[in-house]
């Protein structure tokens, strides 16, 4: 085919009223309940009422055998554009991007994106086994280890192929801990120093104890609506300024050691008028760190196989010159189910517009926030970014 | 090289046995082609009838051109190791229960990458010749093993865990009078079994071979007529919960069509034996085998079932046996399907004319006592569920294979008429 379009801007889109409700480890409520929780805090946050969404967009693992159908009845609400987006740590991503052009282009005023999960003992065992049928055929027979053993063989290959050490990775989990120490909602309260994150046993070799997440309860939220109607309503916002996405990239590698991002991060970088020196600070989608050091590399701040001697002249605390998953992640916060795919965004706009609070990065106005989804087989097959400007702190 | 599996104890009675748990059984319907392979101890995957493109996972429609053409076929095994792991921690029981898994990445040399369990003498980055096997589920899995033969390498523990092998394993052959009974006795012995029970019908009748056998270090015979259910159980009391690995040998043939016979006297006798004798050993020994699926380094592992490759078509020059032998394979399936949930595998053993009294005027090939009882050791070996041993069974199969109802043809009706 003759050469592809480029994507168009988002102009007179913004995002606001970033919200959530405080995870659990394990909980008696259902998603119906989580999500309810979350969609209630941000219209709280926005000064607007249930009878103001006119499109809502939902992301869960488990809503079943409800979809966002069954929750309109549910939760009493009368969209005119209605989403499920099931692409699990991509969703918030690719939901924002979809509610950012019904907005631009008028089928939707308010757009209430949502995801909310709920865990349950014995939830996780059972949600791995039916995940996918490439994953039930051919990789959870093989000692039934879910993502651990996946990201395992993934992690081993990066470090063999571009000499990572265990204290490469083990950087990203103690200073994500060391942010998360700051927010009162993540599940982790006490320190990791490097010398627990090595000695931790291992799970699924070389992935250990503290490179997992902690699979909880929890829900996210926020708004996509026209920048007029925010100003008239006086609701902080964020600019969306650029945003991609790709799925099932670069099938013909043996294994994965790139995602999506570096199809389309120029167009990004272009669309958004900026440069990766110019981000004051990056959410990436955090199930392992060896998935947050190739979103560092194919989001351009550092070529490929460059990511753990970047990691080594970075200080990536709230504090540091390279302030990353400023919240603490899922790494230290928690695996909300398909939420943990809303926590950077959430975080990125509280950030941009002020209002993070303890986490809070001085000076913030540029954030990039990436997505990263469905281990269908052996590898993420969905990846999404944006990024988006605000006044700041 | 591999740790050796060292000879069990005895049992402590006073300790529970380990209820068998499986490995993960669900797959789609794809999927079990690999389980098909891996019953026949084959490593094929589906290529494209169109553009030749190999495909993994299995799947309904190719990843590379979009038809829905795809065949199963055997692939060249050879890789390449380019990620590994051990799981230590699974959400699956049976994970569990048995430590830490071997596992790993590897290219194949058809270019597609493949998730499979790694065998321990596997070099780190290492070359590997790919396998499928059953697991304990009875569903295909992949298992790369070393290029190379290495020490002890059937000791393995995810091999050991993949396979029926008769090393520290007890054993029940149910016919000591039948021409097969000496070779496989000294075939299992050979493979390291610690027992092997022979059952022997008629105890005060004498045959050639008794004295040879009774020779025979670890051999034990005992009162057995597969005709009689009291004696069945009787067995079955007395070596029920120590019986590892069953070979049904028993069987009673008489040549003559249909016609020729004139009644079906011998024809009930052949349906007694070979089909309701299989269903009474089956309805004692199964629940006792299956239930100890888990028992430890000698664990009940195996059901086998001797029958004549005409189960699956009928001869007419012994139409009514083979109709006997295709109830029992029938009830094979059953008896499959019910000890499943003991991780029990059920290999069925399809072999042409032996060299015996009844099959003496048929002209060769025949197999030999020692060549059934060779395809029996290494098939269980292999943890397979279906074996063909002889030229004349492998070649009936693969005409089975490629089109039952031609085979049909060919065995009814090209010997009749105008030769």
């Amino acid at each position: 085919m003759a050469g592809r379009r480029k994507r168009q801007g988002y102009d007179g889109v913004v995002l606001a009223a970033p919200a959530g409700m405080a995870y659990e480890r394990f909980s008696t409520k259902t998603a119906h309940w989580w999500i309810a929780g979350a969609l209630r805090n941000s219209l709280k946050a926005a000064g607007l009422t249930p009878g103001d969404v006119d499109g809502f967009s939902v992301t869960s693992f488990s809503l079943g055998p409800d979809s966002a159908v069954g929750l309109t009845q549910h939760l009493g609400l009368t969209p005119r554009w209605l989403d499920h987006i099931p692409m699990g740590g991509a969703a918030g991503l690719v939901g924002l991007r979809r509610a950012a052009r019904a907005v631009q282009a008028g089928d939707a005023d308010v757009v209430a994106c949502v995801a909310g999960d709920a865990n349950h003992v014995d939830s996780f065992r059972r949600s791995l086994s039916g995940f996918s049928r490439f994953a039930q055929d051919a990789s959870y027979p093989y000692g039934a280890g879910g993502p651990n053993s996946c990201f395992a063989l993934l992690t081993d290959h990066y470090m063999t192929a571009h000499g990572a050490q265990r204290e490469d990775f083990g950087r990203i989990c103690v200073s994500q801990r060391d942010n998360a120490l700051r927010n009162p909602n993540a599940l982790m309260k006490t320190p990791l120093t490097m010398e627990q994150y090595m000695n931790a046993r291992m799970i699924s070799d070389p992935i250990a104890l503290f490179d997992c997440v902690m699979p909880c309860a929890g829900s996210e939220a926020f708004l996509v609506m026209r920048e007029e109607d925010a100003q008239a309503q006086g609701i902080p916002f964020a600019r969306l300024t650029g945003a991609i996405e790709r799925h099932n990239a670069f099938p013909e590698d043996p294994i994965q050691d790139r995602g999506g991002w570096a199809m389309d991060v120029d167009e990004l970088y272009q669309m958004a008028g900026t440069r990766p020196e110019q981000i004051d600070l990056l959410q990436t989608y955090d199930d392992y760190p060896v998935i947050c050091v190739m979103q560092i590399e194919d989001l351009g701040f550092c070529g490929k196989g460059e990511g753990p001697e970047f990691l080594r002249a970075h200080d990536l605390t709230i504090k540091g010159d390279f302030p990353h998953n400023t919240s603490g992640g899922q790494l230290s916060g928690g695996q909300p189910g398909a939420a943990g795919g809303f926590i950077g965004i959430v975080e990125a706009i509280r950030q941009v517009t002020g209002q993070a609070g303890p986490t809070q990065v001085a000076g913030a106005k540029q954030a990039m926030v990436s997505g990263f989804g469905m281990i269908n087989y052996d590898r993420g097959l969905c990846t999404g970014a944006a990024i988006l400007t605000g006044e700041g702190a | 090289m591999s740790v050796p599996i060292e000879r069990p104890g005895k049992k402590n009675p006073q300790l529970r046995t380990p209820v068998p748990t499986l490995p993960p059984v669900p797959r789609s319907r794809a999927a079990l082609g690999l389980t098909a392979a891996a019953a026949e101890g084959r490593f094929m995957l589906q290529h494209c009838g169109e553009c030749g493109a190999v495909q993994y996972p299995p799947r309904d429609a190719c990843g590379k051109c979009l038809s829905g053409d795809l065949r199963w076929q055997d692939t060249d095994p050879n890789g390449q190791v380019i990620a590994e792991s051990t799981v230590r921690v699974s959400t699956a029981p049976y994970f569990r229960e048995r430590g830490d898994w071997r596992i790993g990445t590897v290219r194949l040399a058809v270019g597609v990458s493949v998730m499979a369990y790694l065998h321990g003498d596997v070099e780190q980055a290492g070359p590997v010749r790919m396998t499928a096997r059953l697991d304990r589920a009875g569903q295909g899995v992949l298992v790369a093993m070393p290029p190379r033969a290495t020490p002890n390498m059937e000791d393995d523990k995810i091999l050991r865990e993949m396979t029926c092998d008769p090393r520290h394993r007890r054993v029940l052959i149910t016919d000591a009078r039948a021409p097969d009974a000496l070779a496989l006795a000294k075939a299992f012995l050979d493979a390291g079994a610690t027992k092997v029970f022979m059952g022997e019908s008629e105890q005060w009748r004498g045959h050639a071979e008794r004295a040879a056998l009774s020779a025979l270090e670890g051999v034990e015979i005992l009162p057995l007529d597969v005709t009689d259910t009291r004696s069945v159980q009787e067995l079955a009391g007395q070596i029920g919960g120590k019986t590892d690995i069953l070979v049904n040998n028993a069987r009673f043939i008489r040549p003559g069509g249909l016609f020729a016979r004139g009644d079906v006297t011998f024809a009930r006798d052949e349906m007694e034996v070979n089909y309701f004798g299989l269903m009474r050993l089956a309805q004692v020994f199964g629940p006792a085998m299956a239930g100890r699926g888990a028992d430890g380094v000698n664990n009940a592992v195996a059901w086998v079932n001797l029958l004549s490759v005409h189960a699956l078509s009928n001869l007419p020059q012994i139409g009514p046996f083979a109709a006997s032998q295709a109830a029992a394979l029938s009830l094979s399936q059953a008896l499959r399907a019910e000890v499943h949930g003991g991780g029990l595998r059920v290999m069925n053993v399809f072999s042409g004319p032996t060299e015996d009294a009844w099959h003496q005027p048929l002209p060769p090939p025949k197999v030999q006592p020692k060549a059934l009882a060779r395809a029996v050791i290494s098939g269980l070996r292999g943890g397979l569920e279906e074996v063909a041993v002889g030229d004349v069974a492998k070649d009936m199969l693969a005409r089975w294979r490629e089109d039952p109802k031609v085979l049909e043809y060919e065995l009814t009706r090209m010997g009749g008429g105008d030769a």
